[in-house]
């Protein structure tokens, strides 16, 4: 009754996802600058939302229950705490810069306005297919993982061989009779393909507020269930505090410090975003931004507050396990063994968790498909080579493509049971993005940076993260995958970040600076 | 107000790193634990340095500067240069954003 209850609720909203792909359709006036950045008339509360449903992925969600469960109160300040501060400041800062510049000249990707302003007609050969490689686990996430949620929301709803899905020791598994992944995977992809198909960036914006609403909404239902089952938020904390898990409400023996400290340049990484990037340009103005900036820190508390608390309930009310051990398949262990209300909670958590994936992974599909077409077939063949029309159809073509690729590359990995190793990819993706944003920093601030600083900058980026990541992943001999190796302490962004903007400091400094044109070009106001 | 925000967004990044309730297990108003407790006022906190920078430090600047049109000094481009005319017929464009009801 709970996975029907739950079924229905999806394929409710599955239904008004397509609605909204119809009508976004009817708003569509055909012009590339409308499907690319909805000819920037995006007001306030649209932009909060598809930028608050961009950056929380289902991936957050999920795993800061997982990792409260593990390690306790600290992802909050870890993760949470250091996102609203520094998310904000890089949409204040950087942001409203960037969009001002896009809207001056006409700017529709990242590669654009770097071209422009550091005088470099190659570097988007160079970054692509960088943003490119760091946005593809991501994709790959969120489809498995959206595959893994419908199995679990279907788990015995069918009969047959195809939907049997057996234990290592030869017992049935309580997923089966699901849906099996890949096909979960082959409905999302298509659901998300189909509303910015043929809505662009809108469809997009407009599915970001629902999903956003939604994972808000079911989110507070959820906490509100799961609280008032276990004896309120008194009731609750007193029995963490009790349990042998009460290690979970403070950070000793969890966090060190500098590890605490050096993860606030992990979110620096939404000023390098493509797809971030994409959403601010969409603002009206400039005010548009006002309400992003100041709400997005209670959004975030909004979100994460109710994970965090239920993630170290759990510790108390399951079973404390070792430090180290990880909480994976938080599903199945939150959804068949958390206490509380089940039919409200569970097809509450699945909805809310479903909705952030897809909140994702339609902006990044758009994003890639309006890279490829402005940043490479665009430059390749010229500008005036195509007309508008041609354009909006050659990134459809493309994010079809890339859709289909996402979606072979998560059935490969789902299907031999690999795809756990993706979910590893997810913080290195952060740290490459976050190592980049050095770039995008001294674009909008600093005049003395050159093209060259920015080459440097980016090949050092690559060169670290890659000995880094072999390190991490490979030469570890197969890792648990979950935590990366910290270096002195701290986070390995650290690192790759300090390069990056030494080798842009450095190699900006040796080389001819820009022109007083370039400066006076995007620089309106003295130093 | 600039150098002001810059100090209160310095001073709010300082106190981030609470040691002081690094291993207090002390419950705040008996619900929370109060390491979390503290890090979910820093969000309200930080919600409130950036409605001050709104009100008090906003870059009027730039809005003007993006509102003035195009860049009256040529840049030698080295490749094709930006869609500029696309930009001024989107910034008239009439929103049209609102869902649909």
């Amino acid at each position: 009754m709970e996975h029907l209850t739950t079924l229905l609720i999806i394929i409710g909203y599955f239904g008004v996802l397509i609605g909204l792909g119809i009508v976004s359709k009817m708003f569509f006036r055909g012009s590339s600058a409308d499907y690319f950045v909805i000819s920037r008339s995006v007001g306030s509360f649209l932009l909060l939302m598809s930028v608050f449903g961009t950056t929380m992925t289902g991936f957050a969600l999920v795993g800061s229950t997982g990792e409260a469960y593990e390690l306790g109160i600290g992802a909050y300040g870890l993760m949470a705490s250091w996102s609203g501060l520094i998310h904000s400041a890089v949409f204040f800062a950087v942001g409203i810069r960037l969009w001002a510049a896009g809207k001056k000249y006409g700017y529709v990707t990242q590669c654009e306005y770097f071209r422009d302003r550091f005088q470099a007609p190659g570097i988007a050969y160079l970054l692509f297919p960088i943003l490119v490689l760091l946005l593809i686990p991501y994709l790959l996430v969120g489809v498995i993982a959206a595959g893994r949620f419908l199995q679990a929301t279907t788990s015995g709803m069918f009969e047959g061989e195809f939907f049997e899905v057996m234990l290592p020791n030869g017992n049935p598994s309580p997923l089966s009779g699901g849906l099996p992944p890949w096909i979960g995977g082959l409905i999302i992809s298509c659901i998300v393909l189909f509303y910015i198909f043929f809505g662009g960036l809108r469809g997009a914006v407009w599915a970001n507020t629902l999903q956003t609403l939604v994972f808000m909404v079911t989110g507070v239902i959820a906490f509100y269930v799961i609280s008032t089952k276990l004896g309120g938020l008194e009731g609750a904390a007193k029995a963490l505090a009790d349990s042998p898990a009460s290690d979970r409400m403070v950070r000793e023996g969890h966090y060190g410090h500098l590890h605490f400290f050096s993860y606030f340049l992990i979110p620096l990484s939404v000023g390098m975003f493509p797809h971030l990037f994409q959403h601010w340009l969409t603002a009206k103005s400039a005010k548009t931004f006002r309400l992003t900036v100041v709400a997005h820190p209670i959004f975030i508390m909004i979100v994460w507050l109710p994970c965090i608390l239920i993630g170290i309930w759990a510790a108390a009310q399951l079973g404390s396990i070792k430090i180290g051990d990880r909480a994976r398949d938080d599903d199945q262990k939150f959804v068949h063994q958390r206490p509380g209300d089940r039919r409200c909670s569970a097809p509450c958590r699945r909805t809310r968790v479903l909705a952030a994936i897809m909140s994702s992974l339609d902006s990044q599909f758009m994003c890639l498909g309006t890279m490829f077409t402005n940043d490479i077939v665009v430059r390749l063949f010229g500008k005036d080579r195509f007309t508008d029309g041609q354009k909006v159809m050659i990134a459809r073509c493309f994010i079809v493509a890339i859709v289909a690729v996402t979606f072979g590359c998560a059935a490969y990995l789902m299907g031999g049971n690999r795809s756990n190793s993706v979910f590893a990819l997810g913080v290195w993706c952060f740290s490459g993005f976050a190592a980049l944003f050095p770039i995008t920093f001294a674009a909008v601030y600093w005049r003395r940076a050159t093209k060259w600083g920015v080459y440097a900058s980016i090949l050092v980026t690559a060169a670290v993260w890659g000995v880094l990541f072999y390190r991490d992943i490979f030469a570890a001999g197969g890792s648990d995958g979950e935590h990366e190796k910290l270096i002195f302490g701290m986070m390995p962004v650290a690192i790759i970040f300090a390069s990056s903007a030494l080798a842009m400091w450095l190699v900006s400094l040796i080389t001819k600076p820009p022109s007083d044109e370039v400066v006076a070009k995007f620089f309106p106001t003295k130093p | 107000m600039k150098k002001v925000a810059i100090v209160l967004f310095v001073i709010l990044f300082v106190a981030h790193h609470d040691f002081w309730f690094w291993d207090d297990k002390s419950l705040a108003f008996g619900v929370i634990p109060i390491g979390l407790a503290y890090h979910g006022f820093f969000s309200l906190a930080a919600a409130t340095l950036w409605l001050f920078c709104s009100l008090f430090a906003w870059p009027k600047e730039i809005e003007a500067w993006a509102d003035e049109g195009d860049d009256p000094a040529p840049v030698p481009a080295p490749a094709s240069p930006p869609q500029a005319s696309a930009s001024k017929a989107d910034a008239s464009a009439p929103n049209d954003n609102q869902p649909p009801a």
